[in-house]
């Protein structure tokens, strides 16, 4: 078994060792192997859009997914939803000392992966070998052409509609049921996906802004797009995509599927027109057959639910750790 | 889900609602106290109240373990934390619930001390085979929840653990009951009564309610349960002639669950109990049998607790009673919200002020 140790990080000959001999098979491009102190890229454009996010999850392999998935496409959501075209990826790395080499290669190949599929390119890179620490850490920043930009909260006008790109919550059910803490075991896998594959055929025009609902869940994303915007939302329980799995492991601990993280779901508001056409090209796509029309913008400045049973109450954004009930 | 689904029919709610017109007394009022937090929370998640008329209140009771616990409970759990070299394992709950210079469980985790959440007591078992160290758990709880703290000493006994002492908080529901129907200006008509609790004590918990002139329903937490228990509540209140219903008799037996209840008077037994923002209560509360005092922590850790300790301003024994609704009490969703809570009724998930903040009243 072969582990990592603090050479791969002393910038000496350990370091070019796994950049040359580990790095480079996995992500290696001209960029990359120019071995610049930066990249030289030029992007000929008046707009780019870049993002950054760090990465730390445990475990670090889980059913649908693992660490170096989530760091790809979670970056190159950011991009993608802003309204952007991920193009540039940097990556660094923060990995303990006595990381096992093997479990890091399997990272960098699902991190290839995800690579191939978004179509990114990484351009730079770090890496870092530390005490500690017990679980990896990545950090990404994406680079990427604006196509439109699908942050203007301005745009929001009261009668839009909101779609979920998929169903919500699976991610971080996906996650607690691989902590194992809960004694479950479940098929349940998390939803984990790249974002651009599922808007990248709408009409960007007629999109009035779009965001990911990663952590704090669609909760924390229709919260923040009301207050922004002063606007409201009116969602339909009804219409809200959820697996039955899912929302059985919620019900039973007591979590708020609405305000459970994800990693392939997005919120996104589209003019009331283009409504049913949007969510004909989402589902068409391959990550959003289960995505839905939940409800729209209002002039109340609160986001309502309509219950199933057609009472109403607020969707409130999640405050601190997400924990199941006393009994 | 098929089985829950059922109970959150709109068309069977639709129908419920009708039949809650159709009694409905117009010039009346209807108090009705949803004595557990679990129908607290379930009341506001689908809001129910929207749907009911105006003239229909539904009153949160004392039913939330966590909000009824005394601030000096609190205080001595952090002075444990804080002076012992103890793990600390709690139901989630009890993390955010701030002492009296405002940091919580939380907080104290943060800066290293080793406090961990359990998702049933027997989790502690695994905790203790694996350390050294004394562990602690915080015992909470009504009659639902301390049957397994009960399992829990059993079980130490049996393996013979010696590293594991229990914080007794629990308390049980017949006195705090009595005392509300006894309140100078009772503020209700009937009870929404517990169907966890009812599980385990059985019917015959109401029957004192039901003698003081009181209506009694037992009720599930879907939709469906509670309309129909409300509406099961009102033919009592318009017939003037009160007595306990069983609206949950897919789990609540007339004698509840004897087992659970002889298990935990095995390891229990009454002791009086301070209730935050209520007082002492006799009778009200559980304290570990001599022949398991060698788990009580309070003795272990020479533990003592302040019970006279509240905070300035706090109106959650008001709300506990049915006196105010949440949004009544001046520092609600300023300077008592769920990510700062100032009262315990804004901290628990099953706090009547937290739901009201949550999902509106």
């Amino acid at each position: 078994m072969r582990f990592i140790n603090k050479s791969v990080g002393s910038g000496g000959k350990g370091t070019n060792d796994f950049i040359k001999n580990v790095i480079f098979e996995y992500f290696g491009n001209s960029f990359l192997e120019e071995l610049r102190d930066g990249a030289l890229i030029n992007l000929k454009k008046e707009s780019i859009i870049t993002s950054t996010d760090s990465f730390t999850v445990l475990p670090e392999f889980f059913p649908g997914g693992d660490i170096g998935k989530l760091s790809i496409y979670g970056t190159c959501n950011d991009v993608a939803v802003s309204g952007g075209i991920p193009e540039y990826l940097t990556l660094s790395l923060i990995i303990p000392d006595g990381y096992e080499m093997e479990k890091l290669l399997m990272i960098f190949d699902s991190m290839k992966r995800a690579i191939d599929e978004v179509g990114v390119k990484i351009i730079s890179g770090d890496t870092k070998v530390i005490d500690g620490i017990s679980s990896l850490i990545v950090n990404t920043t994406g680079f990427g052409e604006l196509k439109s930009d699908l942050n203007c909260y301005d745009r929001i006008k009261v009668g839009d509609k909101v779609i979920f790109s998929s169903d919500i919550a699976r991610h971080s059910v996906a996650v607690l049921i691989a902590r194992n803490e809960l004694g479950f075991s479940s098929d349940i896998e998390s939803d984990c996906c790249n974002l651009y594959e599922i808007i990248r055929k709408l009409d960007y025009s007629k999109i009035k802004f779009v965001r990911d609902a990663t952590r704090g869940g669609v909760a924390a994303v229709l919260n923040e797009i009301a207050d922004k915007s002063g606007k409201g939302f009116l969602i339909k329980e009804q219409n809200i995509p959820i697996l039955e799995s899912v929302n059985y492991f919620c019900e039973m601990l007591g979590f708020d599927p609405l305000q459970m993280a994800n990693e392939g779901v997005a919120v996104i508001v589209v003019d009331r027109d283009y409504a049913d056409e949007a969510l004909a090209i989402i589902k068409e796509s391959k990550n959003g057959k289960n995505a839905a029309i939940v409800g729209e913008v209002t002039d109340n400045t609160k986001v309502v639910l309509e219950t199933k049973v057609g009472g109403k109450r607020y969707i409130e954004i999640p405050a601190g750790e997400l924990l199941p009930r006393i009994c | 889900m098929k089985l829950i689904d059922s109970f959150r029919d709109k068309e069977k709610v639709d129908i419920l609602l009708k039949q809650i017109d159709k009694l409905n007394i117009k010039d009346k009022e209807y108090r009705f106290m949803e004595v557990c937090g679990t129908h607290t929370m379930s009341i506001s998640r689908f809001g129910l109240r929207t749907l009911l008329p105006e003239n229909i209140l539904l009153i949160s009771g004392p039913g939330c373990p966590v909000c009824v616990t005394s601030q000096g409970e609190i205080d001595a759990i952090f002075d444990l934390v804080k002076n012992n070299d103890v793990i600390i394992a709690t139901y989630g709950d009890l993390l955010k619930v701030p002492g009296s210079n405002g940091e919580n469980l939380y907080i104290l985790r943060s800066m290293g001390f080793d406090i961990r959440v359990v998702f049933s007591p027997l989790d502690v078992i695994e905790i203790a085979k694996n350390t050294d160290k004394e562990v602690v758990f915080l015992s909470i709880g009504f009659e639902t929840t301390t049957p397994p703290s009960a399992g829990l000493v059993k079980q130490l006994v049996k393996e013979n653990i010696k590293n594991v002492s229990l914080f007794v908080m629990n308390k049980t529901m017949p006195k705090v009951l009595d005392f509300i129907a006894n309140q100078e200006n009772v503020m209700v008509d009937g009870f929404l009564c517990p169907g966890h609790v009812s599980a385990i004590t059985g019917e015959r918990l109401y029957e004192p309610l039901v003698r003081s002139g009181f209506a009694c329903v037992i009720s599930g937490f879907e939709p469906v349960d509670v309309l129909m228990s409300v509406k099961l509540l009102m033919e009592q209140v318009n017939k003037g002639e009160f007595w306990v219903e069983n609206n949950y008799g897919r789990v609540v037996k007339r004698n509840g669950n004897e087992l659970a209840m002889k298990l935990m008077y095995e390891v229990f037994e009454d002791s009086d109990a301070y209730w935050r923002g209520i007082g002492v209560i006799e009778g009200s509360g559980l304290m570990l049998r001599a022949n398991y005092k060698d788990f009580d922590a309070m003795e272990k850790f020479n533990i003592e607790v302040d019970y006279s300790k509240s905070l300035p301003g706090c109106r959650c024994g008001d709300v506990l009673l049915g006196r105010i609704k949440p949004t009544d009490c001046s520092l609600f969703g300023n300077r008592c919200t769920p990510e700062d809570p100032y009262g315990p009724c804004m901290v628990s998930s099953e706090g009547s002020c937290a739901a009201y903040y949550k999902y509106g009243g």
